[in-house]
């Protein structure tokens, strides 16, 4: 309960409303510069931190953000009688990565599981309050959850490839939403693979199983089964603590690659992680957002302590 | 008890030589109830064994002499005239062949519902509770049951009475295997399916059953397996037929009653032709089992 002395929301939206609509290179070129400079600096004040914890964030990360392409505003999340969200207020800037961190049980699996709707498979789960995509509330009653489902695509922790071949995997998810000629399907089905880093190893092999593969693509054809169906935005649920660490780095490569074209939402238990994925960082306490900022801000000069002690390693 | 209680020179824990000494102790009463333990489940299994042995090997010696082609070739014929079991073997088939096409699909269905509709709730619970029972009711019962509502309002043994009352034992059976493999696929499965966008049926049909579908082909075989050998609900449904007939509106001859008759009677002929019958179920429900297992070490 000594919680409740800190209040839910750090800082909502940061930056969002200087910047225009469109972040030109020069613009994100020099917010990186800032943010490397900012990585330099609190890597002098704290010694203690390994370098190679935040070392490469800042070629990445952009300290800018987009405007919003999901506005989430005052949501609560009840399983049960139990709440799991309470007043969260987020915003997911447009085709950049928000990370979002925490200790188990915090909420931000959860949060990502509304943005998709996913819990209205289970009864007794529900969501009050805004969830804004496309002037659409996504926690309405009235929403269309496939269509919803074909924009918010989702990737999940342990690789989950369909018990069918590689090229099946794949048009599944067109299939249900795009009647596609042969020839069409086929470039989509390139498309969707090499923008997931995965046609190189299994064009010769389209039409055998996908059980067959590896752990790390399973979970790249999982990503292009995803993007497949062209969504605007995709969201991570874990997806590398089932995969080895070149794996990991493959995937972190693509998430880098894919936001030029989506927007990304990325659960994480690894700091490191977010730090070198995320342009935003969102930190979650007991169902609370505690803190968002750029990535940069809030591994280096976090405004909150309770994140400061979680960035730190002091529990969590 | 003296040792116990002279204090050890070195020893600074409390207790510590009495708890060994306990504890040697206990550890050779579990070795002695391990040995015993052990000892019965190897006499249980070698008795369980010699039985099954046995009752193979009885009839491999009993039937294996009869087994020719005249067999397969023959229909059933009066004693001494050189009959074989052509229509029970045919009629077998045909009976086992279309309860199984008629059960599986409702089985699956039922299945499906159970683990993906029903979930606890009340009424899934009921459907479960009554599938299991179904499961080990007595045949005969099954058999009576189709005599009551098809066999006495529709004029008549027949086939198709058969068929039914195969049928309702194949149904339970595949109740509980496309349950059982349903409930093992991994819940993160059905959300990745749902999380492009896809209807819960396309997901069941699409992905589910695809998925459990070594599971159920297995389900679907030991059901086969399981009614190629029932005789009760034949007898008051099916009846038997000494003569060759192919119309399912017409009482139909199968393995199980014939080798129920032959065996039964007193001619010796018969009586050798009843052991080939029994031999050509049991391998053909060995066969089965074989290729049951084989499917689904291929899918794995």
């Amino acid at each position: 309960m000594s919680m409740s002395q800190n209040n839910s929301t750090g800082a909502p939206a940061m930056s969002q409303g200087v910047t225009n609509a469109a972040v030109n290179d020069a613009q994100a070129a020099a917010a990186a510069q800032k943010a490397a400079e900012l990585a330099r600096v609190a890597q002098q004040a704290h010694p203690q931190q390994s370098s190679g914890t935040f070392g490469n964030m800042a070629v990445r990360s952009s300290a800018v953000m987009n405007p919003a392409r999901i506005a989430v505003k005052d949501l609560n999340f009840y399983y049960g009688t139990n709440k799991a969200l309470k007043g969260i207020t987020l915003d997911f800037p447009d085709r950049q990565v928000t990370g979002m961190i925490g200790p188990s049980g915090c909420g931000k699996s959860t949060l990502l599981r509304v943005l998709n709707r996913m819990y209205s498979l289970y009864p007794g789960q529900r969501a009050e309050g805004q969830v804004m995509l496309d002037g659409q509330n996504v926690v309405d009653d009235s929403m269309d959850l496939n269509a919803l489902r074909a924009k918010v695509g989702m990737v999940f922790q342990k690789p989950t490839p369909f018990p069918m071949t590689i090229h099946e995997n794949i048009a599944f998810g067109i299939r249900l939403h795009e009647k596609l000629s042969r020839a069409e399907m086929e470039e989509r089905i390139e498309w969707a693979l090499t923008r997931s880093a995965l046609w190189g190893e299994v064009k010769d092999r389209l039409h055998s199983s996908a059980m067959g593969l590896s752990g790390g693509q399973q979970q790249r054809l999982c990503i292009a089964r995803t993007i497949a169906v062209r969504p605007d935005v995709i969201l991570f649920d874990e997806p590398t603590s089932a995969l080895d660490p070149i794996s990991t780095l493959k995937i972190e490569e693509l998430i880098d690659e894919l936001k030029r074209d989506f927007t990304i939402a990325i659960v994480t238990h690894n700091m490191q992680q977010a730090a070198r994925c995320a342009d935003q960082v969102a930190f979650f306490y007991l169902g609370e957002l505690v803190e968002v900022a750029p990535a940069a801000e809030l591994f280096t000069a976090p405004r909150q302590k309770r994140t400061q002690e979680y960035i730190t390693g002091r529990f969590g | 008890m003296s040792a116990t209680t002279s204090p050890m020179p070195n020893s600074s824990v409390p207790g510590r030589a009495k708890d060994r000494a306990t504890s040697e102790a206990l550890g050779r009463r579990r070795a002695r109830a391990d040995a015993i333990v052990r000892v019965l489940c190897t006499a249980a299994t070698i008795l369980g064994l010699l039985f099954l042995a046995s009752i193979l090997l009885t009839l491999i010696i009993r039937g294996a002499g009869g087994i020719s082609l005249s067999v397969f070739t023959n229909v059933t014929r009066p004693p001494g005239s050189h009959g074989g079991l052509l229509n029970p073997i045919i009629g077998s088939i045909i009976q086992v062949f279309l309860a199984t096409i008629v059960g599986t699909p409702i089985g699956m269905l039922v299945g499906t519902y159970l683990a993906e509709y029903a979930g606890e709730s009340r009424f899934g619970q009921v459907v479960r509770f009554v599938s299991d029972v179904l499961l080990s009711a007595p045949s005969i019962l099954i058999g009576l049951f189709v005599y009551q509502i098809l066999v006495l309002p529709f004029g008549g043994f027949s086939g198709w009475a058969g068929i039914v009352a195969l049928a309702i034992i194949v149904i339970p059976v595949v109740v509980r295997t496309t349950e059982d493999m349903l409930r093992l696929l991994p819940n993160t499965l059905r959300e990745a399916v749902i999380g492009l966008g896809a209807p819960k049926w396309k997901m069941i049909v699409l992905v589910c059953w695809r998925a459990a579908v070594s599971g159920i082909i297995t389900g679907v075989l030991l059901a086969v397996a399981r009614v190629a050998g029932e005789t009760a609900p034949l007898l008051f449904t099916s009846l038997g037929n000494l003569n060759w007939s192919l119309n399912l509106s017409q009482p139909m001859s199968s393995l199980p009653i014939t080798i129920y008759s032959y065996a039964g009677s007193p001619y010796e002929d018969w009586i050798t032709l009843a052991w080939t019958g029994a031999l050509i179920i049991t391998l053909g429900v060995l066969g089965l089992n074989i290729a049951a297992r084989s499917v689904l070490r291929a899918r794995r």
